[in-house]
């Protein structure tokens, strides 16, 4: 209880020093979270794949688009439940500032596809009536004001021409996770009009999205699609949605690996600091120590005190720096929402970032609890009459 | 003679060096002498010439080269560390030149610091530290910080610690040394109260001839000798 009691009054002694190690650890840490989440997120999109999700596209790219006729014979193969398709339309909204992903669908079969787009009854089926209907993702349609009904303009680029889209249905996700930045219309619409101004275009898309009745069939059905049109003009490659969602995600694996590190750089450096101010803390403490063991305290008790210390310190920054990540994630989500469509803080991140405190704190008593439990009383009082 | 009590503290010829890099320097060399229990000892002698390392050898908190140091019958230079720990909690009470006080507990937590080692009930070590800091003057101050009290006022709260374990003997290096007159006065009164009070043995290093003069005995050591008694 005393050895409690001095640790917690000695952490707070020299309220300055300790109010600016906490704030560095603080900010350490918020860093550290953020960074950490960064990272997550960036693999949220293959974590949250449906394991009964297989995509196909064209065997030898993803520009290369395939034909729409495809889609009766994927289906027919066994193992197959649902089909569906879309292209990647790549229009712009405004101007190129103003991104957000937008995707031509089959409306039908993608929402039976994707139940974590959630709509309302109504909402779905006027979607599915209206050619030029689209839906937009809750937080998208926020950020721009829009409305049931509203005329959407967007700007062609990989399909020339400005396209004209009504608003008829406001998705939310069926996680907190679920990505509501997305914008999707319907694929008839893209189609007939490419029918009409670039025929050789038409009656083609972009990928597939199959779905299994089993996670177990997924490899066999992926084999099948793929045998059944090999040798053809637009031979296929099929594969989970995990994959797919991956060969993105490994696109930029080296940007990852450099924000982990970044990560564990802003620890070691704040690890640094926080040992130099624990190493002086434990420096002008030394005749408190000396005195300590004069009565009787043995080193364990000094050892106890130095590194308590240090851990209190580190923790209260670590507490204070996750309390910080929160309100800092919500406003990555919510200001900076085009890069960053769902931004949230998982419990493991709070573990994490606890744990890098606490190894902060650790790391730091190191080097002045063994000064402090070694020295000499004699050393401590420094005085030889 | 045969019934005369043993001395409580016996130094025989006693021996200490520092090595600072391959030099070794001699710190006290031959000093043998006893003191009896209840007795005031003033150490005195120019700045160098082994007075705290003896008082330090004394309390334990420091190993002879050679020689005995005998205190209350015990041989204390054949203590392990872990052993002189326990044996300084209980058999000895120290004054600092500079109090040496915990500045983050009050005075009456400082003085209870010793009775932590001990197996006394909350109640009984409230009991034992109202009691030293009445003996002390204290009473009204126990719920002061260490700044938040005068230097005479600090130098009472580290006897009143010294003494709160009734230990045999209490050693004291310098305990006027940062006090105007009049506090080490009262300082010196109060040692002097608690030899011919309490019966303690005290060990006082000092430079001040007017604070040795409290003292029964008078030892002087001039480079690590004890000269003239």
């Amino acid at each position: 209880m005393f050895i409690i009691k001095l640790i917690i009054r000695n952490a707070f002694r020299h309220k300055l020093r300790s109010f600016l190690t906490i704030l560095g650890v603080a900010i350490a840490i918020l860093a550290f979270g953020l960074l950490r989440t960064l990272v997550g997120l960036w693999y949220l999109g293959v974590e949250q794949s449906s394991a009964t999700r297989l995509v196909t596209r064209n065997a030898i790219s993803l520009v290369f688009p395939l034909p729409i006729s495809y889609k009766d014979r994927i289906r027919q193969i066994q193992g197959v439940k649902e089909v569906s398709f879309g292209n990647w339309f790549g229009g712009v909204y405004i101007d190129e500032k103003h991104f957000f992903p937008n995707f031509a669908v089959e409306p039908r079969s993608y929402l039976d596809l994707y139940p974590e787009f959630v709509l309302s009854p109504g909402e779905r089926d006027a979607f599915i009536r209206d050619r030029r209907g689209a839906v937009a993702g809750r937080k998208l349609a926020a950020k721009y004001g829009w409305k049931i009904g509203d005329m959407i303009t967007l700007k062609g680029t990989i399909f020339p021409g400005q396209w004209e889209f009504v608003l008829r249905g406001i998705y939310h996700g069926a996680q907190k996770s679920t990505d509501e930045t997305q914008f999707f219309f319907n694929w008839e619409y893209l189609n007939e009009t490419m029918k009409r101004t670039t025929p050789r275009r038409a009656d083609q898309v972009g990928f597939y999205m199959i779905g299994v009745t089993k996670p177990e069939l997924a490899a066999e059905v992926s084999q099948a699609v793929d045998d059944t049109f090999r040798n053809s003009l637009a031979e296929t490659l099929t594969e989970t949605e995990k994959a797919f969602q991956l060969s993105f995600v490994s696109m930029t694996e080296a940007i990852m690996i450099a924000i982990k590190i970044v990560s564990y750089v802003v620890i070691v450096i704040i690890m640094v600091v926080a040992a130099n101010t624990m190493a002086m803390t434990a420096r002008e403490r030394m005749a408190e120590y000396a005195t300590l063991k004069t009565l009787g305290f043995g080193a364990g008790h000094i050892a106890g005190i130095v590194f308590g210390e240090s851990v209190v310190i580190a923790m209260i920054g670590g507490v204070v720096g996750v309390l910080f990540t929160f309100p800092a994630a919500h406003w990555i989500e919510t200001e900076l929402s085009q890069f960053f469509p769902v931004f949230s803080v998982s419990t493991l991140t709070v573990y994490l970032d606890l744990l890098a405190a606490l190894v902060v704190g650790v790391v730091a008593s190191i080097f002045p609890t063994w000064r402090g439990a070694t020295i000499s009383i004699a050393e401590g009082f420094r005085r030889i009459g | 003679m045969a019934n005369e009590k043993p001395p409580m503290v016996e130094i025989k010829d006693i021996s200490k060096s520092y090595r600072r890099g391959s030099q070794i320097i001699p710190v006290l060399q031959g000093i043998t002498f006893d003191i009896a229990e209840g007795e005031f000892m003033a150490l005195m002698g120019p700045s160098g010439s082994g007075k705290s390392t003896l008082l330090n050898l004394i309390a334990g908190i420091d190993k002879a080269d050679a020689g005995i140091i005998r205190i209350g019958g015990v041989d204390i230079t054949t203590l392990t560390e872990a052993e002189l720990a326990g044996w300084r909690a209980a058999n000895v009470g120290f004054i600092f030149q500079f109090y040496n006080l915990m500045p983050v507990l009050t005075a009456f937590e400082n003085v209870e610091l010793p009775l932590l080692l001990t197996p006394l009930s909350r109640k009984e070590r409230r009991d034992h530290v109202e009691m030293v800091l009445s003996v002390v003057g204290l009473a009204d101050r126990m719920d002061h910080y260490p700044s938040q009290l005068s230097g005479g006022q600090q130098q009472r709260v580290a006897i009143a610690r010294a003494i709160v374990t009734d230990p045999a003997i209490l050693v004291a290096d310098e305990p006027t040394g940062d006090l105007d007159r009049a506090s080490a006065e009262d300082i010196l009164s109060l040692m002097d109260n608690l030899v011919h009070r309490f019966g303690k043995t005290i060990i006082m290093v000092t430079h001040d001839p007017r604070a040795a003069e409290k003292a029964h005995i008078i030892q002087h050591l001039e480079k690590g000798v004890l000269s003239a008694s």
